[in-house]
């Protein structure tokens, strides 16, 4: 779970992280304030299966597709990227097509949430 | 203008099963719980001279002034930013002309972290969340054609809060307005930051050090002006309860006033130019209480606690901001109901100052047509209601005299436990405050999740939306500041910001007063980036430790 950028909101960030690691999963919170090839870097040290992105500062567009295009570089493909923020849907729309496996939206369920990533690692 | 097109919510629990009113415990938002009717015998024991008072008289539960609104309104407030500091001034102006009473500066988040714009870690952000100000350049066009010396400007900004006030105090300068003529209000509270908002740079201790200076500074040169807004706002958006708003906000004004009495100022001298900052959030009475206990703490607090003698002292003048976090994505015409009654909350609670927000909140910064609706229910709220028209007009209500009095021995609780501590530092080292807020946050959420917090148009009462226009922050705005940026730094004199910047890094390493020096800095122009970068060599950055 990381906070890329300089947003420092992390309210959402430690409630999901808090609702993967009651719901068995093992989660490692990045802190705030990561670059992309930080949050690559500790993804690929961890051997995450999963990469969470909380962004609500409106800066999506510009660090999402490097953290894309990192992952791309670093052959490493197989781990998902979930966005979490304000995300309008067109932003959506563009962040899946470069390989985003979900984006939740204000309102979105920690259910819907957890469901999800299980479904994506194929538990 | 983008348009956003919402459809039905995630069912996240089955609505059409009723609860039985047994069953279900009736709280507020925070988990108080509430009875069902109030009577006499609950303020049995109550003395209303001692614990209530009258408007205007100690110890202020009623409100700070005998007349109230009848003498003046609240300010209506809003804060606004975006994109370069010429787009801003246009919405400045816009808002002036619609009717609004004072302005509030919303920078964004690399002017926050003290990053100009052209740096590596502010790409992809100019802009994005609030007007982006490199330089006393950006701040001069910033309040372009706005006379300083006739609006009172509030300005968001906390760890380089004392670069940015300096920038405001030579932006009057070259109006030709004197500093005890400039009105208005810092937030720099850097306490909350690493309870809440998180938007720190340096330690708490070279933080506190910073802090004391704009006090000690103020209470010299700015008589009009408060140099701090002492904030639960931030505190409750991260998830706190009502009561852990209030503890933490009042506990933050003591350990800034331990500061400034260890300063060597008296506190009759700086005590009345504190303010504060609270939320207004959606439980109608709830709120109402908490900004009655507030009052009633922090005049008991500033009296016996701190020997404080002038009424000024004690007089808790408060901003407030209708909640953020409340406000939904799904079905936004609902927001502009939210924020009405949750303004309405703050205004019969006495606050000083106001912003709503606006129905747009949880896309985008507020577009021009929203920002107008959020203007227009305060405008309502003060010529249509008759709320305005008589002091704390729910006072002697046994519910809410019932409700603040609970509230205030709560926050009390809070305070005398952070006392032991050692003091709100300690207790931020040892992460008390942001485990409270984690907790109650997570508890919060799982609430929601079992449909026994109901928020409607997300866990109930789903439907499609129409589409609404948003804000569209300008993509060139980050290169428009660095262009800027630039030409700035080819035509100032780089030998005098050198020798300012040089100045600034002696002060800071010792006990001076770094406000002249960061003057000296701002008029030279200096960037806020290289004046923070001063800083940072200095006092160091700070990292904190995650409580989830």
């Amino acid at each position: 779970m990381a906070k890329p950028g300089l947003d420092g909101h992390d309210r959402g960030a430690k409630v999901i992280a808090r609702a993967l690691r009651d719901a068995g999963m093992e989660v490692i919170y990045t802190g705030l304030r990561q670059t992309p090839e930080m949050i690559v870097a500790a993804a690929l040290q961890e051997d995450v299966q999963v990469i969470g992105l909380s962004i609500l500062s409106g800066a999506h567009n510009a660090i999402v597709p490097r953290v894309m295009q990192l992952l791309r570089e670093k052959d490493m493909m197989d781990v998902k990227v979930v966005v979490g923020g304000i995300v309008p849907d067109e932003d959506a729309a563009a962040l899946k097509r470069d390989g985003v496996a979900a984006v939740f939206q204000p309102g979105a369920s920690l259910e819907e949430i957890v469901h999800f990533i299980r479904g994506a690692v194929g538990e | 203008m983008a348009l956003a097109r919402r459809h039905a919510g995630s069912k996240i629990a089955d609505s059409r099963v009723p609860m039985k009113t047994a069953e279900r415990q009736f709280t507020t938002l925070s988990g108080v719980p509430i009875d069902p009717v109030y009577e006499p015998k609950d303020l049995a024991g109550v003395e209303t001279a001692r614990d209530i008072g009258a408007p205007g008289e100690f110890p202020y539960t009623r409100g700070i002034h005998r007349d109230m609104y009848r003498g003046k309104l609240w300010t209506m407030r809003q804060f606004s930013g975006f994109a370069t500091p010429e787009e801003t001034n246009r919405r400045y102006r816009y808002l002036l002309s619609q009717g609004q009473t004072g302005l509030s500066v919303a920078f964004d988040l690399p002017t926050l972290m003290g990053y100009d714009a052209d740096h590596a870690m502010s790409e992809g952000e100019v802009g994005k969340c609030g007007a982006s100000i490199s330089s006393l350049e950006d701040m001069e066009i910033l309040f372009r054609g706005i006379p300083l010396g006739d609006v009172t400007v509030s300005m968001t900004i906390n760890s380089p809060a004392s670069v940015l006030w300096a920038m405001y105090l030579a932006v009057g300068e070259r109006q030709g307005v004197s500093w005890s003529k400039l009105s208005g209000t810092l937030q720099n509270d850097i306490l909350k930051e690493y309870i809440a908002q998180k938007e720190f740079i340096f330690p708490p201790k070279p933080s506190m050090r910073l802090v004391t200076d704009t006090i000690e500074f103020g209470a010299k040169h700015t008589p009009k002006f408060n140099p701090i807004s002492i904030s639960g706002y931030h505190i409750r958006e991260a998830g706190s309860t009502a009561v852990q708003e209030l503890a933490f906000t009042l506990r933050d004004g003591m350990e800034y006033v331990d500061w400034a009495l260890e300063r060597g100022l008296d506190v009759d001298e700086f005590a009345p130019r504190l303010s504060f900052f609270f939320n207004a959030h959606s439980d109608f009475f709830e709120e109402i209480a908490k900004y009655r206990a507030a009052r009633k703490i922090w005049a008991y607090a500033m009296r016996d606690r701190y020997g404080a003698k002038s009424e000024r002292s004690m007089k808790l003048r408060f901003h407030a901001q209708t909640a953020g976090c409340s406000l939904t994505w799904q079905q936004p015409y609902n927001n502009v109901v939210r924020t009405a009654l949750q303004a309405m909350a703050a205004v019969l609670g006495g606050a000083q100052s106001l912003h709503t927000n606006s129905l747009d909140e949880a896309y985008a910064l507020p577009s021009e047509q929203a920002v107008t609706i959020a203007l227009r229910t305060q405008q309502i709220l003060a010529y249509e209601t008759g709320v305005p028209n008589t002091a704390d007009p729910l006072g002697g209500s046994y519910f809410l005299e019932k409700l603040t009095l609970d509230t205030e021995a709560a926050a009390n609780d809070y305070i005398r436990r952070i006392d032991g501590m050692g003091g709100m530092i300690p207790a931020i080292e040892q992460g008390f405050p942001q485990t409270e807020i984690a907790s109650a946050s997570y508890r919060y959420q799982q609430e929601v999740e079992a449909g026994e917090r109901v928020i409607v148009g997300v866990n109930r009462f789903q439907s499609d939306d129409q589409p609404i226009e948003l804000l569209q922050i300008d993509e060139t705005s980050g290169e428009h500041q660095c262009k800027k940026l630039a030409a700035l730094r080819g035509r100032r004199d780089n030998g005098a910001v050198q020798k300012s910047l040089d100045a600034l890094k002696r002060a800071s390493e010792g006990t001076e007063n770094t406000m002249p020096y960061l003057l000296d800095a701002v008029r030279a122009y200096a960037t806020l980036g290289e004046i923070c970068d001063a800083l940072r060599a200095v006092f160091g950055t700070y990292t904190e430790t995650t409580h989830l």
